[in-house]
């Protein structure tokens, strides 16, 4: 009897937090010590840490940008936010909203639907390396091993840097990466 | 090029990305989540969880579910709470070839075992940075024995144990050139450098260590490692990275194969050829040191003389078998047929087969050499991969019902799948960015499953801030279930690796209380008061003193001069549980000690200046603590003040000595 009564209070109190986090767009600082300390938060990864003194992460520096805001959807259709606000260390080519745009008309929102989200995945997984590649150690050729669909080829001519054909256009360093922003999706090879 | 750093910092008026993902009630702590860690005052946990303290040197013991710190044991590193490597009789058990080393890097931790099951004797942990395997003894939960191993650098494959606690093994992290071409430029590391797996035999009674042989193996960077089990006993796994054989900037350049290599190692058979005495012997110094319980005092001895193998001259024992990429955990499954392979920039998890790797080996289906081992096929000894299990896949541990449990560092989650049909079963996320993970009796032929505990490499917003530096997170999961639950969330200590953890009924029952003191042969053991005395020899002065509630015998001393060396043997006469008592002199650059029941201790100390000065005991003892204390008097050198030492002399004269009392 008594646990049961315990058990209403809890849920009680879990369904308060639900609510309160989803309202105020996650926690805020101090929020988990002033409320219930018996029920745990929802379940938000690094990405909910409220933090805004300490360098941005690449999400953050994604985020950040208005001309990534495709990409920061594509990334929390994915799922990827907090596995990219993790340690890492990354390599992000972010493509910008241009060249999103290039793709054929409505390949990104056929994309953003919930059951692509597994291809999706794999896409943006296919821009991003575990290990932080500088550009001055950036060789021509050089091929770098991505999350997920193998390798992308950097290409360095005349001082302008690409990868898989795509245009490095600038350099974004992040505390747990670097960013370089790419004027074109890039799409790992079919498979043999 | 155009730089997008100021714009971008214009821009970042946006706050920190925060998320509102769906929340279902599997996703969090639920209500009965208190009641499963609830341990009642006055109860017992059910588990003992052995937790490396990573760059703290020690090794933390939790009692699971609870998650209460119950102790933590010195092991590399000094330790003044107890005085742990700054009493005499200590300090040996910190002496290596290079001298007395106050810290090291503890990562890993074995629990003995017979029979593939963990038998509650010992406990193995490894010094990463100064190579060193320690073994703590779980009756008296101190550090017993430390070896130090030669012709080693960072001893990170270490310590795993086979299923007899045969051999622990000790693979080496950096490769070196070795004794006799030891300076050579870095440059030349594929011509000159080498790694090394060393093999330390155990006694099955005493528990000592000594390293029979060493195998002298390709400059790759040795990760960890696990002997096989059943049927695959007789077979150490280990994984390596770097087989590119890179010397800068490995976070580029070991990164560059597609595959690094499991590495199968038949001990068996390096055992029978050690036995034929081949091999050559290599003069490369090592400390042993051992604590003795009898004399309450450790020995360390420099030893020399490695019996050295090279892995190419040792045909048919040794075999290297492809794995994506950079692969980190090596760890064989409770039938000891699979062995799992976390390759930390690996899309998929392989699964290795014992059966189907002997097969590759007797049909020689192998894809050549590398310097000079056989390469096995991948596919011929592969049973499977897990399809994308998650990011950054680390190490895997195992449950009584044929399920794996793998730790995903880049994506921060515990990922659990089964091992038969190797399909994803659930996945929890963790706070944030584990390493290791572990589960009761885990490493073990028989795991006892039940609790799995995570642990981070960052802890940020968990707990109420402390500063830059925060204590590191573990997370406590229930695993009885299909789904994986988190039950709670503690702090540890330094920085966690791997842990284990173990039945508490087979440790709690064979504990020892205090030690008798009939049987302390410290050679300075004062066995009752009456024989406490201060002995000067040159200007080394030996205080043979005894400690009982609420005094110290003897409690005044004079006659002590600049310029001597005193040592305080501290006797504890108490023959009761739980009544250590502590030791310190003001002005000593030294800690406390702190003198278990039937213990003999011993305190070093230079008086640095003429005068009075005070003594005391630091562990409240009884009512009367605060009463108990001691005044030792500084006299100039050359003083012609008598060596007199007491205990309750009421008179007002200066103490008096022994000689006078006859």
């Amino acid at each position: 009897m008594k646990k049961n009564v315990f058990r209403l209070l809890l849920t009680g109190a879990f369904a308060t937090i639900v609510f309160v986090a989803c309202n105020s767009e996650g926690k805020k600082e101090g929020e988990q010590a002033s409320t219930d300390s018996t029920t745990a938060p929802a379940v938000v990864g690094q990405s909910g840490v409220v933090d805004d003194q300490s360098q941005k992460n690449v999400v953050g520096v994604a985020v950040g940008s208005p001309d990534h805001t495709t990409l920061v959807a594509a990334v929390k259709a994915a799922e990827l936010v907090d596995a990219l606000s993790n340690a890492g260390p990354f390599t992000v080519f972010a493509p910008t909203n241009a060249a999103f745009a290039k793709l054929p008309a409505g390949t990104v929102e056929g994309l953003l639907v919930p059951e692509k989200k597994e291809t999706l995945q794999e896409i943006l997984q296919y821009h991003v390396s575990v290990g932080v590649y500088k550009l001055e150690n950036l060789k021509d050729g050089q091929q770098i091993d991505e999350v997920f669909g193998g390798k992308v080829t950097i290409g360095v001519k005349d001082g302008k840097y690409t990868v898989n054909g795509a245009n490095i256009v600038a350099t974004v360093p992040a505390s747990n990466g670097i960013v370089y922003v790419i004027d074109q999706v890039i799409f790992a090879p079919a498979k043999k | 090029m155009k730089n997008y750093i100021n714009y971008v910092a214009a821009t970042l008026a946006i706050a920190t990305l925060t998320q509102c993902k769906p929340k279902s009630a599997s996703q969090v702590v639920t209500g009965d989540a208190a009641s499963k860690v609830y341990v009642a005052p006055g109860k017992y946990d059910e588990i003992y969880n052995f937790v490396s303290g990573g760059f703290s040197g020690q090794l933390a013991v939790y009692g699971l579910p609870s998650a209460r710190l119950l102790k933590v044991i010195p092991v590399f590193s000094q330790n003044p709470e107890n005085g742990w490597g700054y009493s005499e009789e200590t300090k040996p058990m910190l002496n290596t070839s290079h001298g007395f080393i106050p810290w090291d890097d503890l990562h890993h931790v074995a629990l003995s075992q017979t029979d593939g099951l963990d038998d509650g004797r010992w406990v193995f942990v490894n010094g990463n940075n100064t190579p060193r395997v320690a073994r703590i003894n779980l009756k008296t939960f101190r550090t017993e024995e430390i070896i130090e191993l030669p012709n080693s650098s960072g001893n990170h494959s270490s310590p795993f144990l086979t299923e007899n606690s045969e051999y622990v093994i000790a693979g080496t992290r950096f490769s070196t050139p070795l004794e006799g071409n030891n300076d050579v430029p870095i440059s030349t590391y594929k011509e000159n450098f080498k790694g090394t797996i060393s093999f330390i035999k155990i006694d099955p009674t005493s528990g000592h260590m000594s390293v029979p042989f060493q195998v002298v193996m390709p400059p790759f960077n040795f990760d960890l490692s696990r002997a096989g089990k059943g049927p695959s006993h007789g077979w150490f796994f280990f994984s390596c990275y770097n087989t590119e054989q890179a010397n800068t900037l490995l976070e580029v350049n070991a990164s560059q194969r597609d595959k690094d290599f499991v590495v199968a190692i038949n001990w068996k058979k390096i055992e029978e050829y050690a036995k034929a005495n081949k091999g050559r012997v290599t003069t490369s110094k090592y400390a042993h040191n051992i604590y003795d319980d009898k004399v309450h005092s450790a020995t360390s001895t420099i030893s020399d003389g490695i019996v050295q193998f090279d892995a190419a001259e040792l045909k048919g024992m040794i075999y290297l078998m492809p794995c994506p990429k950079s692969p980190h955990g090596c760890d064989t499954d409770p039938t000891g047929e699979y062995i799992v392979a976390g390759g930390k920039l690996a899309a998929t998890i392989p699964v290795f087969s014992f059966s189907k790797m002997l097969k590759a080996i007797e049909n020689k289906e192998f894809d050549g050499e590398f310097a000079g081992l056989p390469v096995i096929k991948y596919e011929s000894a592969l049973y499977g991969e897990v399809p994308k299990p998650g990011l950054g896949p680390l190490h895997t541990e195992f449950d009584d019902k044929g399920n794996a449990y793998t730790s995903m560092f880049v994506s921060s989650e515990v990922v659990k799948w089964n091992i038969k049909d190797l399909k994803v079963i659930d996945r929890k996320p963790t706070f944030y960015s584990l390493g290791h993970l572990m589960v009761v009796g885990g490493g073990t032929k028989h795991p006892y499953g039940k609790y799995l505990v995570a642990y981070n490499k960052i802890t940020k917003d968990r707990y109420l801030p402390t500063g830059p530096e925060l204590a590191q997170s573990a997370q406590l999961f229930d695993i009885s279930g299909e789904k994986m639950e988190m039950l709670s969330d503690f702090p540890t200590i330094g920085e966690p690796h791997y842990a284990q953890a173990i039945e508490a009924s087979k440790i709690k029952d064979g504990q020892v209380r205090f030690f008798k003191i009939e049987d302390n042969q410290h050679p300075f053991v004062t066995k009752g008061e009456k024989e406490s005395k201060v002995v000067r020899t040159g200007n080394r002065i030996d205080v043979y003193a005894t400690c009982i509630r609420s005094h110290f015998s003897p409690d005044n001393i004079e006659g002590i001069q600049m310029g001597d060396e005193v040592y305080f043997h501290v006797t504890n006469l108490e023959q009761d549980w739980d009544v250590p008592h502590g030791f310190a002199i003001k002005g000593a650059a030294m800690a406390e000690l702190l003198i278990m029941p039937g213990e003999t201790c011993t305190y070093k100390w230079n008086p640095d200046r003429v005068g009075v000065v005070p003594f005391y005991c630091t562990d409240f003892c009884s009512a009367l603590h605060q009463e108990m204390q001691g005044y030792m008097r500084v006299s100039p050198k050359g003083s012609s003040v008598k060596l007199v030492w007491s205990l309750g002399d009421f008179s007002s004269d200066a103490p008096v000595a022994p000689a006078e009392k006859k």
